[in-house]
Order: structure tokens, then sequence, then C-alpha cells
């Protein structure tokens, strides 16, 4: 007995010293953190490291050779463009629809809540086919972007509609109004305490905003099937060339151009961390 | 404090001024524009000859196969990603261990990964054909792509940390004081789960359940190459709407979309009728 407790002892207490922290791990909590850590590596860790290990093997001459492809360069091009666009419209609009959602009050607010929310749930096959009834071949109001790059744009503007208006919403929800007032009495006019008082509190949570819609919006894949056409070397998307390269059964060019993207992932969750520890430093 | 009487700024900054009326306008303006008009659209086409393309398309095979299949897999992802988002929280949250920080930036990174790529690395891997464990497994008569647990793993991928991301906050503001006292008057652990944890996580959890459901039932692109897409064998309820919908059976697949949509819509609106409650709770 003695002897089989005596090291499950000291090795508990050896872990609590290397972390550093109030609670180590117990046996029970240990086992826990073993069994969640195996099922994510089975089912996101082992599968992300298959895509880089598929890339590597056709070496760097490969990786190379797949990027500059006409055809993949241009849906990089272009997906990268619409994304940085989009992005650049939710900064505003998200800011904007934030600061009413905060500071307006005003019957049917609760009704903008979930429509703000609706892109985020809404299948992204039907936000493809919810924005080609409006602004399709069919369109009532005679608009048609239906297989042209502005319905790129569209495609991403929607799916991303709600991640910059949920970081910065909280956020404004929680600043101090005394220091505005107190800016306001001291003379400064509202586009002065806007960008002096408002602007500085919110930058952060409009940059992590603004990371994830990027994000979002290179990796957008559903909601152009139907709306873009997907038409070579003018609106075809990053997302669509993997899946045409992994159809035509060449694995090596859908993990190479999926490297890209996951390259991409990696340093907008890197910024957010970034951002996140900047926040939390400042209190 | 009282009202200062001779600040001007602060009453003007109480007033309403034309600009707020402005940005009303353009905010709700853009919302109806680019959400609103054209969700409310699928219905009005659905609606087009009363019930009777709803009618259709519930009487065909291979669209209730799908819905039934989809409602078969979000059920089972969402039951894996609760119980693995429950435990992954408490242990982020209540404890410390080495890799714990990296552990938690990886968590989030299934929501900015593109489903075309979850579908190609669930491929790479679990494959029948050259994939690192999919020819052993299929020798085991485990098929893993274009099957069910393929299509559960690439649902429960995209959809995972929903679930920890509601309950994370939650667990660091509630703390560790009522857990304690509850350990030191003799609960066990599962006591102190059931009777204290889950009672002051209860509705952090619902707001996660419910948006990893709306997610799951969505899922397109990653499905879609992880299910090869057999009409009546995998194809899921969004497949069928694209299948559908270039078949040029457009009622039908405006009909699977109404549906889909009206379950997401009913997701985001229970949510937001709870989320005012936990705030008061809070």
């Amino acid at each position: 007995m003695v002897e089989t407790v005596a090291p499950s002892q000291a090795a508990r207490r050896h872990r609590r010293i290397r972390s550093g922290g109030a609670t180590g791990l117990s046996a029970s909590s240990g086992i826990g953190l073993g069994v969640a850590v195996i099922w994510f590596s089975v089912l996101a860790l082992i599968p992300l490291i298959a895509v880089l290990v598929e890339t590597s093997t056709g070496g760097w001459s490969a990786f190379w050779a797949t990027l500059t492809d006409v055809q993949t360069a241009a849906a990089i091009r272009l997906t990268i463009t619409q994304a940085l666009l989009v992005t650049g419209v939710n900064v505003v609009m998200g800011t904007l629809i934030a600061w009413v959602l905060v500071r307006d009050h005003f019957f049917g607010k609760r009704a903008l809540e979930v429509i703000i929310d609706i892109p985020f749930a809404l299948p992204t096959i039907v936000a493809g086919l919810v924005l080609l009834s409006l602004y399709g071949p069919r369109s009532p109001v005679g608009v048609n972007v239906a297989n042209t790059r502005a319905a790129v744009f569209m495609a991403f503007l929607f799916v991303t509609l709600p991640f910059v208006v949920r970081t910065v919403q909280p956020v404004l929800a929680e600043l101090d109004r005394d220091v505005e007032e107190a800016a306001a009495s001291l003379g400064a006019s509202r586009p002065v305490i806007f960008r002096r008082v408002i602007l500085p509190a919110l930058f952060p949570a409009i940059c992590a905003g603004a990371a994830l819609s990027f994000a979002r919006a290179i990796s957008e894949y559903g909601s152009l099937v139907l709306l873009s056409g997907n038409l070579p070397l003018r609106t075809e998307v990053t997302s669509v060339r993997i899946l045409t390269y992994l159809e035509n059964g060449n694995t090596a060019s859908a993990a190479a151009v999926a490297t890209v993207l996951l390259g991409v992932s990696l340093l907008v969750i890197v910024a957010l961390d970034l951002v996140q520890r900047r926040v939390a430093r400042r209190g | 404090m009282g009202e200062p009487v001779a600040a001007p700024g602060r009453s003007r900054s109480r007033r309403r001024g034309p600009l707020t009326y402005v940005f009303r306008l353009l905010v709700i303006t853009y919302l109806v524009l680019l959400v609103a008009w054209p969700v409310s659209l699928v219905a009005k086409e659905t609606f087009a000859n009363g019930l009777e393309s709803l009618r259709t398309t519930l009487s065909d095979p291979s669209v209730t196969f799908a819905l039934k299949l989809t409602v078969i897999i979000a059920v089972q992802a969402v039951v894996i990603n609760t119980v693995f988002g429950v435990g992954m929280s408490l242990l982020l949250v209540r404890y410390r261990f080495p890799g714990r920080r990296l552990l938690s930036a990886l968590i989030d990174l299934p929501l900015s990964v593109s489903p075309v790529v979850v579908g190609l690395a669930l491929v790479l891997v679990y494959g029948g054909r050259g994939g690192w464990f999919g020819p052993t497994l299929e020798d085991h008569g485990f098929q893993v792509i274009f099957a069910t647990p393929g299509m559960v793993m690439a649902t429960a991928f995209v959809s995972l940390p929903l679930v920890i991301r509601e309950l994370v906050p939650v667990l660091e503001e509630v703390g560790t004081d009522q857990e304690q006292a509850a350990k030191s008057l003799g609960a066990n652990a599962v006591q102190t789960f059931r009777r204290i944890t889950l009672p002051a996580i209860k509705w952090a959890l619902v707001y996660g359940v419910v948006l990893s459901l709306a997610r799951s039932l969505g899922e397109f692109g990653a499905v879609k190459i992880v299910s090869g897409n057999f009409e009546g064998q995998t194809q899921t309820a969004t497949l069928s709407v694209e299948q559908k919908y270039q078949d040029f059976q457009q009622a039908t697949a405006y009909a699977t979309s109404f549906l889909l949509a009206s379950v997401s819509v009913a997701c985001i609106v229970v949510v937001s009728l709870l989320r005012p409650r936990t705030e008061e709770k809070r």
C-alpha cells in the first residue's frame, strides 16, 4: 500500500510546484484532462497536423508551385481583397451598430439584437440562398450581383456581421460615462470626445472583432456555393479552390492551400490572445 | 454630488442630437437590407403557393431522410460537445497545469478554420484510402469517412468551442468559494458539481448548447467533404438544399431552407430571451 501511495503523492506535489498555481491536478482531474486532450487531438489536432505533413511531403517547390498557379493565386488574391474590404466595412458599421444598441433606446431594439445574431446561426448554404433571393436574378429590387465579385463581397458581409458588433458592444456598455462627461464639461466637442476618450477604450475590442471577421471571411465557403457561381479567375475563392483540388484527387495541392488558410487562422488567434492579454493587464 | 448647474456639455450629451436619429436610421436600413429583408424572402418564397410547397417537400423521401440524418448527427455532436465542453471549461478555469494557455488558445482554433480545411484534415487522417488511421480502422469494420462517424466528427469539430466560450467567463466569475465550502462540509465531487457548480453555470450552458445546436444543424462545407454527399445515404439537409437548387427544384430548396432557417432563428430568439436573466442572476 505504502509503496503505491507514496510515489503518486510525490508526483502530485512535484506537478503542483511546476505549475505554480494554487490548484494543481488531482488524480481524477488528471484523468479527465487526459481524456479531453486525447479527444481534442483525435478530433482536431492530429487532422490539422496531417494537413501540414501532407503539404511538407511535396517540399517547398511544390508548395510554391501550387500557390503561384494562376487560378489559385487569383483565388487567394480575390479572397484576401474582399475579406479586407469587408473587414473595413465591419469596423465602421459594426462599431456604429454597437453604439446604437448600447446608447440609443427605441422600440424594436430587441428585434435588432436578434437580427444581428442570425448570420451566426443561419446555415451558410441558406445564407447564400437568402441573399440570392434579394440580390439574385429574380431580385424584387432589380439588383443582380449573382456570379460577380460583388456577390463574394455580399456573402462575406453577411456572415461576418456579428463579430465586430458582439466584441465592441460589451466594452461600450461597461465604459464609464463620467469620463465623457468630464471631457464635455471641460469643453471638448463630441467628435473630440469620441476620438480621444471613447475610441482608445474601444480599440482593442474593435481589433479583436476585425481579426475574427477577417478570419471568418477568408474561410467562407457555404454561402458562396449558390451565389458566386465559382467562376475560375473571377469569383472563385480559396475554399472552393481547395475543394476542387481535393475532388481531382490532388490532396497535396489541396493541403498546400489549406496550410495558407491555417496559417492565417493561427495568426489571428495569436493576435487575439495578445490583445486580450493587453486588455487584462490594463484591468 | 447633485446636478451640476453650469455644465452645458452634460445636458448636450444627454439630449438626442440629430446625429442620434441619423445613426439609428443608418443602422436599421443596413440591417434590413443585409439580413432582415433577404431572410424574410425565404418565408415568402416558401409560402408563395400556400402550404403546397412545404407539403411536397416533406413528402419527398430524400428530403425527409436528409432532415432526419441532420437531426441525428447534430444531436450526437451537441452531446459530445456538451460533455467535452463542461469538462474542458472546468479544467481550464479550476486547475493550473503545464500547457494550459496553449490548450485554451488552441480550443478557439475551430472557429476560425475553414470548414473545407476541416473536411480535408479529417479525410487525410481517417480516409479509407491513404488516410493515416483510415485503412486500419476500416479493416476493423469501422468506416469514418463517407459514413456517420466522420460526419459527427466534422460537425463536432466546427462547433467545438461554443460551449466552452460561454462557460469559461461564468466559471471564472463564480469562483470556488461555494465549491470549497461544499467540499469542507463533506460533499463529494459529483454532489458538488450537481448542487453547486451546475446551478451557477446553468444558463450559460443552455446558451452554449443552443448555439452549438444551431451551428451543428447548419454545417455544410466540412460535412460535404466528409460525407461524400450520397443522396439517401449521407446527404444532410444543407447538402440537400444545394442539390435541389441545382436540380431546378427551387421550391423544395426554399422550403427546406425555410425549415432550417426557422430552427436557427428560434435558437437565437431562445438565447436572447435567456440572456437578460443570466445577467440579472450574476
